[in-house]
């Protein structure tokens, strides 16, 4: 059984915010290049709105990262080794910190130039450099949406460091996120159904290996005895939550009619008609929210 | 680099008169927390910001009516920062702000440090506390002001009973291993030595001797003292596997002739559309 007596680093709500935004920054431009290289035409108008929404999202995650330090100025210290003698770029590849650092400002600079290709090519399809770009922007949008989940890990704090499975679970949660945005916004738009239908199933597809992920998080805590902690108090309640909206879009691929009328009519009753997105996406803030918060309560 | 030096800290022999505590705070210039009143002698409650020192008494009162042999009431000891020599702080410090000085010891460089925080999530002992006012993360120095002008730490300048010993390491584990043998000699059998040798993250430049399980006091044992780079090569894996098949099913789902059946199209659209 693992023994904690570590404190906690009170990272609190910028960087829940920052984990959640990482998330649909990184799955947003991952869906978009996917979109790009396997769909159709008609569903480049999409793909180009994962483009458009990436640059602003990362560009957030990074002002949301500097707030969070006790020092916000000496934010380029992640970047810049400062002590008197050294000096040169600071990167130690065994730090989720500093690499992700260097991937984030990297990345940025593909969500940057994304965007305004995406501005610029409303209707054609992209050409051959501009997917080669994509492609290698998507690699790093995948490390952005997953990394988060591997500084928890590399710690010593009870639940975070108990387990293999955060950056996995960030990362397919970030998916199953990111394809209900997209989906929304398919939504306005009689010609982009088929675009949505196709974003629906791949949601169904990543929130199956989600539940996955969340079996086994469950199970390596319960191996490392500190599963109680994950679930004490409120965080139980969240993840009920959490699990009953994967319970959507999983309801939806295996054509469930019977659940799945049952689960949309309900969340028909709160209005909009993105009210599907936004109970997927607030699924992954909630377990964004017990996963940061349980661990440091304990 | 000088011969590396340390503290050894004789639990044995504490008194707990926080002696230490307050010299700390007085070389250190720390103002400390507002008193706490617990249900404890201990009015600091944790090593941390303000905390360099922290004398933690673990009360242990027996159960049955006291006889020879069974009269212990508290274990004490002066907790520290260990200055590991494989630091958990150092490792994860992105900007580098934590370095080894030539004394061996672990020292945090407040004008680098930005207040990531991520050292105090990653020290095993929670040695390590975030200062609001200064904005930056905190942890004894060794005194490292004073090592650099051939002075004594303050705590073990000012340690009464000298439970707090400083000295060249080699010399503190010979009069360590002396103390345990006489402890041993006289029936203290769960008399043990902490972090003397490299079995606890590489040595401690702070090590003990402990009159009972390290887990008694609050410290990990050897299978629980870890790295938190052990966690790197799991999380990447289980993220690139995870990436893999997100990939292939995405590529599935989202190919142009992939379209779900008119039976499911009509199902979501029903959903959606509403």
């Amino acid at each position: 059984m693992a023994e904690h007596f570590v404190q906690a680093p009170q990272w609190h709500w910028y960087i829940l915010f920052y984990f959640f935004l990482a998330g649909l920054a990184g799955g947003s431009y991952t869906l978009a290049t996917m979109l790009r290289l396997f769909g159709a035409d008609r569903d480049q108008a999409i793909a180009r709105m994962g483009f458009l929404i990436a640059f602003p999202l990362a560009v957030i995650c990074g002002i949301l990262l500097t707030v969070d330090l006790g020092q916000p100025f000496r934010f380029w210290h992640m970047l810049v080794n400062t002590t008197p003698g050294e000096g040169g770029p600071s990167f130690k590849y065994w730090s989720p910190i500093s690499l992700g650092s260097w991937v984030l400002l990297l990345y940025s600079i593909f969500t940057f130039v994304s965007f305004l290709e995406a501005l610029r090519n409303r209707t054609s399809r992209a050409s051959a450099g501009v997917r080669v770009f994509n492609v290698i922007g998507s690699i790093l949008a995948l490390f952005i949406a997953s990394y988060t989940g591997v500084v928890l890990s590399v710690s010593n704090q009870p639940v975070w460091s108990d387990t293999w499975t955060l950056g996995a679970l960030f990362l397919a949660s970030a998916l199953s996120g990111s394809a209900a945005l997209l989906s929304w916004f398919a939504e306005s738009r009689s010609e982009t159904n088929g675009t949505k239908r196709r974003l629906l199933k791949a949601d169904g597809y990543f929130a199956l290996l989600e539940l996955a992920l969340i079996v086994m998080f469950f199970l390596t805590l319960a191996g490392a005895g500190t599963l109680s902690v994950a679930l004490a108090g409120p965080w139980s309640i969240i993840w009920i939550l959490v699990l009953g909206s994967l319970m959507l879009p999983i309801a939806a691929l295996f054509r469930n009619r019977k659940a799945y009328d049952r689960a949309t009519d309900a969340t028909m009753r709160l209005g909009p008609a993105g009210s599907f997105a936004l109970i997927v996406i607030a699924g992954i803030f909630l377990m964004r929210l017990a996963i940061i918060f349980s661990a440091q309560s304990s | 680099m000088a011969e590396p030096v340390g503290l050894f800290t004789d639990t044995s022999i504490c008194i707990g008169c926080k002696a230490c505590e307050v010299a700390c705070k007085e070389w250190n210039q720390l103002p400390g927390n507002e008193p706490q009143f617990r249900d404890s002698f201990d009015n600091t409650g944790q090593l941390d910001a303000q905390n360099w020192r922290h004398v933690k008494f673990i009360e242990r009162m027996p159960e049955e009516n006291m006889t020879v042999g069974n009269g212990q009431a508290w274990l004490m000891m002066s907790d520290i920062c260990k200055h590991c020599t494989h630091a958990s702080c150092l490792e994860v410090c992105p900007t580098h702000a934590i370095v080894r000085t030539e004394f061996d010891s672990v020292f945090i460089q407040q004008e680098a440090c930005n207040g990531c925080r991520a050292c105090i999530g990653a020290c095993p002992y929670g040695a390590i506390g975030f200062n609001e006012d200064t904005g930056t993360v905190h942890k004894c120095t060794m005194c490292y002001d004073r090592l650099q002008n051939n002075m004594t730490p303050a705590c073990a300048k000012v340690c009464p009973t000298q439970s707090i010993q400083f000295g060249k390491l080699a010399d503190l584990k010979d009069k360590a291993d002396a103390r345990l043998a006489t402890l041993q000699r006289q029936g203290n059998s769960k008399a043990q030595l902490y972090g003397r040798d490299d079995k606890i993250y590489g040595g401690l430049g702070a090590f003990f001797l402990l009159m009972d399980k390290p887990e008694v006091y609050g410290l990990p044992d050897k299978q629980n003292a870890v790295l938190p780079r052990r966690n790197n090569a799991g999380g990447y894996l289980g993220a690139l596997l995870t990436a893999a098949v997100a990939l292939f099913a995405g590529a599935i789902a989202l190919r142009r002739n992939g379209s779900p059946a008119p039976e499911e199209t009509q199902t979501v659209d029903r959903s959606t559309d509403g």
